[in-house]
């Protein structure tokens, strides 16, 4: 479970977020909307301990994350845009990992890995891959280790039509497991059957924090892109 | 050695900036003691070479892989493995690979060429500089987020090492020649690393005799045994501040 309690963080004049305070809770999948510059990577980093917030608490599974990194072990993390040394293997990359991880590769969840194809790239360098083989090697990161909590910062760009259907694929399989997952994305349309709730964001502030059913019943509508776009006409 | 140093380091030997430092050291190494039949004359020409290339290459290289690796950082941050712990393999690996470029380019060398007391020294003095330089870089690419600047504060601490500083020296030394400053000198030269390794190399030849009086001075005071400890405790502690700076800067980075 994650509790984030009135968390502030400013960048210089900046009030990037405002006095924010979420639950999640278990078998989740929240989707994290807002316009550009709304904070969403800034709420995702303060979860990650990859930005320090100015005032409130983030608890996860009731801990504080302050200070600590050993947390970090249940998150699994797909950045926006992930970009590796250029001279280092898929191999080497996917080893370092896993040993700061402290797993093995013959335990660790390769689904993801084998549907994409990835093994036979093994020896490739990363400076040769191209934008959508980086993405792969991301989201395979991000899954290698069945985390509890899944944070995706917009993990279908890039990805051609086939792949974006593998990895929503693996994402309703985490979902099914009784995971947390936290996406960001633009493209409300692909986020249908993955999300169960939705968070949206407004310059710094949370607007509403709601299940899915709720709001299609609230708004009348089914798809979310609809619901989005209804609930904020009546903003 | 855990598998960051390791692969980090593997990733920059591959990479062609490193191999061509060493090879424009091996070659102006070679070069330089063919010139000339008088090995000590030719490590005092290497080391005016040396005390400019290493100092320049540790801190550009070293800046330009951090920014660099910018994203690639960001991904091991959110990794559960301390920032601390992060942040000083990135730097061993960093500084492991430029020591061993310096090493393998000069060292080689030398070592044919020159191989007593003053080669080894040459060497010594040659790594720790790359460590110096490049922890120096490291503090510098913690502290600011844009690229330029970074690079911007690596030529400006490249350039005050290596020529303001001496010209400020140069200045007070012509402007107090009236006073017995001798001993401010050296003192004021010890803050500087590029400077103090300078000295050092120099007091260990015969030409400190052509120095005159501050060069007998300098022998005495720092050709001693003694001296050549305050010498390397200097340089330790030019390498030491900056990177624990670095550090601590670092484990309050926001990325």
């Amino acid at each position: 479970m994650i509790d984030i309690k009135n968390v502030n963080k400013k960048f210089g004049k900046l009030h990037v977020l405002k006095d924010i305070s979420v639950q999640i809770k278990k078998s989740n999948s929240v989707a994290l909307l807002g316009p550009n510059a709304s904070g969403k990577t800034t709420f995702i980093k303060c979860l990650l301990g990859m930005l320090i917030p100015d005032s409130g608490t983030i608890e996860i599974n009731n801990q504080s994350i302050k200070g600590d990194y050993k947390y970090r072990n249940i998150i699994g993390y797909m950045p926006q845009i992930g970009r590796y040394p250029q001279n280092m293997t898929i191999q080497q990359v996917f080893d370092m990992i896993l040993e700061i991880r402290k797993t093995a590769l013959s335990s660790a969840d390769t689904e993801l890995m084998e549907a994409f194809g990835l093994k036979a790239l093994f020896s490739k360098r990363m400076g040769t891959l191209s934008g959508g083989t980086t993405q792969k090697v991301s989201a395979c990161l991000a899954f290698l280790f069945s985390p509890e909590i899944i944070i995706l910062d917009e993990p279908t760009a890039g990805l051609d039509p086939l792949s974006s259907e593998i990895l929503k694929e693996k994402i309703k399989h985490e979902r099914s497991k009784g995971k947390i997952i936290l996406i960001t994305s633009h493209i409300l349309s692909e986020l249908d059957e993955l999300v169960s709730e939705i968070m949206y964001l407004r310059e710094g502030n949370l607007v509403f924090h709601s299940g899915i059913e709720e709001l299609q019943h609230r708004t009348g509508e089914k798809s979310v892109s609809k619901v989005i776009t209804s609930i904020l006409k009546t903003l | 050695m855990n598998k960051i140093v390791k692969y980090v380091t593997i990733d920059i030997l591959k990479s062609k900036v490193v191999l061509t430092y060493l090879l424009f050291l091996f070659l102006t190494c070679f070069g330089i003691f063919n010139l000339d039949n008088n090995t000590t004359k030719g490590i005092l020409s290497l080391l005016n070479i040396i005390l400019f290339i290493v100092p320049l290459v540790s801190l550009i290289y070293s800046t330009i892989y951090i920014f660099n690796s910018g994203e690639f950082i960001e991904l091991l941050v959110a990794q559960p493995i301390s920032r601390k712990k992060l942040i000083t393999s990135i730097y061993a690996a960093v500084s492991l690979s430029l020591v061993t470029a310096f090493i393998v380019g000069a060292g080689i060398p030398v070592l044919i060429y020159s191989p007593d007391k003053i080669g080894l020294l040459f060497i010594i003095t040659g790594a720790l500089l790359t460590l110096i330089f490049t922890s120096l870089a490291f503090f510098g690419s913690v502290i600011t987020r844009d690229k330029a600047k970074g690079i911007g504060m690596a030529i400006f601490i490249w350039l005050f090492f290596s020529i303001l500083y001496d010209g400020i020296l140069l200045l007070i030394m012509f402007q107090f020649s009236d006073y017995p400053i001798e001993k401010l000198i050296i003192v004021l030269s010890s803050f500087n690393p590029v400077d103090i390794s300078r000295i050092l190399i120099l007091i260990h030849t015969d030409y400190s005799a052509l120095m005159g009086y501050s060069g007998a001075l300098f022998k005495e005071f720092l050709g001693s045994q003694k001296g050549s400890v305050v010498i390397f405790a200097i340089l330790i502690v030019w390498i030491i501040v900056p990177t624990i700076a670095a550090i601590r800067k670092f484990i309050r980075k926001d990325f």
